[in-house]
């Protein structure tokens, strides 16, 4: 599965040459398994995957997570949404109430968009998931509801030897009595479990995350004690807080590295970065 | 090993900071946790029994009503919202494992997740009376 990275930023896309090494745009990345397209979120990142897929690529398979903005806010500006000969697969989690087109369409309409869902000329169809387990061609996909406010689900695709998990939004501290200690009271587990790549949610340094709890998030190190108690080959870190500069998310990877020996891959998650699995 | 659901742990984290008993229950009635406070009433510590399956928590403490009529399971409020997947009510005595006995309120209310998937069952309880 070859894996790039479009949007790493986590809630607004933040431009600006302080953020030209890791990036601007929200949420998005692409997984290519021989013909199959999957799309892992709709942020603004998705806008330049839109410009550079290649156009013989008619189907197209895009997994949310959720749908806080900054995970759905590309979509209207997708171009395969505009090619009639398109088919679009969108899967998403389910709520308590309203059913995920509804809120699909809250976005797909005046006065936050002009264009609705059903006017848009691809074809597209939307599947609620919730703890779900699925194939897309060769592709199995697992999804599971983690800790993050309002329905939200990871990801876990596994082909022939290889996993990709993805918990771009996730807060594991918060759904633990005894973080990282317990693997079955862990939030994320099931999802992120030997996998060979992690992307995962490190928005925050220590002291960002004690004002914040409960907002969703996670700090570096709690991100980093997530992916040792899952055993992950590889964790790439993600949703980069808007604020923070190139120079002050080095500054904060390397403090979060300072006296620890860690036995996975670690990296910070940066715009236009390829990753192999298999 | 696998992971509970989200809906469970997060539970167990909300028990936890409880100053009131609490019980959870997965769908097949395996008490799964209980906080401090219910080791306290209850006499016995979640660190060493661990999860319980229905059959042994259900008549370990020999519920009975006022009459000193012992209880069948399926009539304890927890049990109930097991199988109708409802909130229940109830109020009985029960025989700790120290020794004291407490009557004790009971609520219970199923855990429904999203959309719709029963999770679970929560059990919150009082002492109201002591012998």
């Amino acid at each position: 599965m070859k894996t790039t990275i479009w949007g790493c930023r986590g809630s607004l896309p933040s431009p600006g040459l302080e953020k030209i090494l890791f990036g601007g745009n929200t949420s998005c990345i692409q997984v290519q398994h021989k013909d199959t397209c999957i799309i892992l979120d709709g942020g603004s990142g998705i806008q330049r995957l839109g410009d550079s897929i290649d156009p013989k690529q008619l189907k197209i398979n895009i997994l949310l997570t959720h749908l806080h903005l900054d995970h759905i806010m590309g979509l209207g500006y997708f171009k395969p949404f505009y090619n009639p000969e398109c088919t679009i697969n969108i899967w998403g989690p389910s709520g308590s109430s309203k059913s995920l087109v509804k809120r699909l369409r809250r976005y797909f309409s005046p006065p936050f968009f002009p264009v609705r869902l059903n006017e848009l000329p691809a074809k597209v169809n939307i599947t609620e998931i919730n703890n779900s387990s699925f194939m897309i061609n060769e592709v199995r996909v697992k999804s599971e509801y983690i800790c993050h406010p309002g329905p939200t689900v990871g990801y876990r695709l596994e082909t022939d030897g290889s996993t990709i998990a993805f918990l771009p939004d996730h807060e594991p501290a918060l759904g633990s009595s005894h973080f990282p200690d317990l693997p079955d009271w862990s939030s994320g587990y099931n999802i992120a479990k030997d996998a060979d790549l992690l992307f995962h949610d490190a928005q925050y340094d220590n002291n960002e995350y004690n004002n914040r709890i409960g907002w969703g998030h996670s700090s570096i190190a709690d991100a980093i004690k997530f992916g040792e108690l899952t055993n992950v080959k590889k964790m790439v870190l993600v949703h980069h807080d808007p604020a923070n500069s190139d120079a002050q998310l080095k500054k904060m990877f390397k403090k979060s590295l300072e006296h620890k020996t860690i036995n996975f891959e670690l990296e910070m998650g940066r715009e236009n970065a390829v990753f192999q699995v298999s | 090993m696998s992971s509970k659901e989200i809906e469970v742990i997060l539970s167990r984290q909300w028990a936890d900071c409880l100053s009131v008993p609490v019980f959870i229950v997965d769908t097949g009635g395996n008490l799964i946790f209980y906080n401090e406070p219910a080791e306290e009433l209850l006499g016995m510590r979640y660190d060493t029994t661990g999860a319980m399956p229905v059959s042994d928590w259900s008549t370990m403490f020999r519920p009975e009503d006022d009459k000193g009529v012992a209880l069948p399971p399926e009539n304890l409020p927890l049990v109930k919202t097991l199988s109708t997947q409802m909130p229940a009510h109830g109020e009985f005595w029960i025989n700790n494992l120290r020794g004291s006995v407490y009557k004790i309120s009971v609520t219970s209310f199923p855990i429904m997740g999203r959309p719709k998937r029963f999770i679970g069952a929560i059990a919150i309880f009082w002492k109201i009376l002591e012998k």
